[in-house]
């Protein structure tokens, strides 16, 4: 049995206490230790996507219990992807966060950003629903302590609502599982695609029932409307580097919706039919709309980039919604591309709030570093209303290609293109009233000792960022090929049944008599 | 008994819907943990309800209570327990930072004056 896949999961639950225990006032050694770890987490993903690139499927049996009995942590392509962006990711957060100071401003950063991971990287790799569970606790305990880290008051309020309505949503989570367990018996996800097909179209109203009800708490972590009303203000308000790798959060919502909708509860399967296949893209293409017109309607920078997001998300559930190879194909490109764009602007916004003391989108005179913010504030903003020549273009093309044939397709192109068009007028005078109106203005007061140049480091971990967009754009038709192939792996699941379900783990057999 | 239990939840999570949408922490607070409890029932449920059966499989033994749906209720009381205990500590230093336990945003004053 292959032992790396569990690593993911292990590294960050051993350096989380470690950073805790033994270097708890030695900021410097917790910074060693938490970067060591992730880029060797980075090493770890970069291997195990190497590994499964052919399209083979590891399963990994805790406790060798044999499936579906036992625990099953399983990669596949696209859990492997998944694990691999979230340590990328998190490798240049962690060197904004030290650049900018933001680990000094309270406890614990550190070890709270290992528990983080650790919830992030299990929901990938897990193969059971209840774990899933389990994991979006681990990563949402981790978050609260995360979002309000550094403390303040309008933090805290905005924690509140965050930790009350992903709460709320954790007790809908298990009302699902307790849903699906008292109709098919098992929680497996591989175990589950096979009962899912057996059960009597006579009796579906249970199946359906959870099957909505699990939606319904993907949508919430997806941030669909009309469950995203938790973003806005948790989003701007965390710190931003926290912000930044929160992107990643709302993409394991999206991650479920894949999995458990191309595996367990298929189109093609009879008893669901008439559900998400019919109603999740409606509701995405209205989270496109709200997400573009809150950028519009936004009076801070921080908001409106925290609602360039629910729109973003809406594009990739959009592709998700269309539950074909050709869009779940899309769908993982543009969720690659708008990772990385979103953790850009907050790590931007962030910039601009060091260099003049506060976001409001009001003509200020000119902030501290105000070129280089400016020129990134530009390339971010371009990568995410989706304008050539960066990766965000390339993945509405493949998004508005893959809705070519379906019934609602007027309806998507529609909503795409002019959403783009409101979000670049959004982002255009956003920059033009923070960035260009503010060389008009002659600063009447010295500046106040809080505005600082951004450090060196905070810029060139957004630098890294751009580079990985560039690449995300440069490599397009190779990241694109693997993507269609993970689709292509992701409906036809056989490989993956076969691997949890038939492996030779132990069973406890009756023990004969004597 | 199969109407009893039923009604038990029906009733906690009705009780806790209206709680939760009281836009105040300390009523939200509560309806949680209400749902909370109802939903540890429900999960307990979902295994059938089985009075004075063995739960673990045995020759001789043809009706069983499912062992698997009280592993998962105690997992669920866990983590239910530990994250209403995180809300409370948050809810009470949101509520001794600002004087004021409303869920809901509030008109808020910006940074600096001069709104466009």
């Amino acid at each position: 049995m292959n032992h790396w896949i569990i690593a993911p999961v292990i590294l960050p639950a051993l350096l989380a206490p470690f950073i805790v225990l033994a270097a708890r006032y030695h900021l410097g050694i917790q910074r060693v230790f938490s970067i060591a770890g992730i880029v060797a987490l980075i090493a770890i993903a970069g291997g195990l996507a190497w590994q499964v690139s052919d399209g083979s499927v590891i399963s990994y049996r805790l406790g060798d219990w044999a499936g579906p009995f036992g625990i099953v942590i399983v990669g596949d392509r696209l859990s492997t992807l998944m694990v691999l962006l979230t340590s990328v990711l998190a490798l240049f957060v962690l060197l904004y966060a030290i650049g900018s100071g933001w680990d000094d401003r309270g406890r614990h950063f550190h070890a709270l950003f290992q528990f983080q991971l650790m919830g992030i990287l299990g929901a990938f790799l897990t193969g059971d629903l209840f774990n899933l569970f389990v994991f979006f606790e681990v990563l949402l305990i981790a978050s609260y302590g995360l979002m309000i880290h550094a403390g303040g008051n309008a933090r805290l309020r905005a924690g509140v609502q965050y930790v009350l309505f992903n709460l709320i949503g954790s007790t809908l989570f298990l009302f699902a599982l307790g849903a699906i367990y008292a109709e098919t018996g098992t929680l497996n996800m591989a175990d589950l695609s096979e009962r899912v097909a057996l059960i009597d179209p006579s009796e579906t109203v249970g199946i359906r029932l959870a099957a909505v009800l699990l939606l319904l708490v993907f949508a919430i972590k997806a941030a669909l409307v009309p469950l995203h009303f938790w973003l806005p203000s948790s989003y701007a308000e965390a710190p931003a580097p926290v912000a930044a790798l929160f992107a990643i959060m709302t993409k394991v919502g999206a991650y479920s919706i894949i999995r458990v909708y191309t595996m367990v509860f298929p189109p093609e399967v009879d008893v669901t039919s008439g559900l998400h296949d019919t109603w999740l893209l409606p509701f995405a293409l209205v989270s496109v709309v709200v997400g573009m017109v809150g950028v519009l309607a936004a009076r801070k920078l921080d908001r409106l980039v925290a609602f360039s997001v629910v729109g973003s998300m809406g594009m990739v559930v959009t592709a998700i919604a269309l539950f074909s190879p050709i869009g779940i194909a899309a769908a993982l490109y543009y969720i690659v591309h708008s990772t990385l764009a979103a953790a850009v602007l907050f790590m931007v916004s962030d910039l601009v709030r060091t260099g003049r003391g506060n976001v409001d989108l009001t003509p200020q005179p000119p902030m501290a570093g105000t070129h280089l913010t400016a020129g990134m504030f530009f390339v971010g903003a371009i990568a995410m209303t989706g304008l050539p020549p960066l990766s965000g273009f390339l993945g509405k093309l493949l998004v508005l290609d893959a809705a070519y044939d379906n019934t609602l397709m007027t309806w998507v192109w529609a909503v795409v293109l002019i959403s783009s068009l409101i979000s670049i007028v959004g982002f255009a005078r956003a920059g033009s009233v923070v960035f260009w109106i503010s060389h008009s203005i002659e600063p009447s007061e010295p500046r106040s000792a809080e505005v600082r140049q951004p450090s060196a480091l905070a810029y060139s971990a957004v630098g890294g960022l751009f580079a990985l967009l560039v690449a995300h754009t440069v490599f397009a038709g190779s990241v694109h090929a693997y993507t269609t192939k993970m689709a292509a792996q992701l409906f036809a699941p056989q490989a993956y049944i076969s691997a949890v379900l038939d492996s030779p783990g132990k069973l406890s057999e009756p023990k004969e008599e004597n | 008994m199969e109407f009893l239990v039923a009604s038990a939840i029906g009733l906690m999570t009705a009780a806790g819907i209206y709680l939760v949408l009281r836009l105040r922490t300390f009523p939200v607070i509560l309806g949680i943990s209400l749902l909370t409890y109802a939903v540890n029932v429900f999960l307990f449920t979902s295994g059938r309800l089985v009075i004075g059966a063995p739960p673990v499989l045995r020759d001789d033994v043809s009706n069983y209570a499912d062992p698997l749906p009280q592993a998962l209720v105690l997992t669920a009381i866990v983590i239910s327990f530990g994250m209403t205990a995180v809300a409370v500590m948050i809810g009470l230093g949101a509520f001794l930072g600002s004087d004021d336990d409303h869920i809901d945003d509030q008109a808020e004053a910006s940074s600096s004056a001069g709104q466009p």
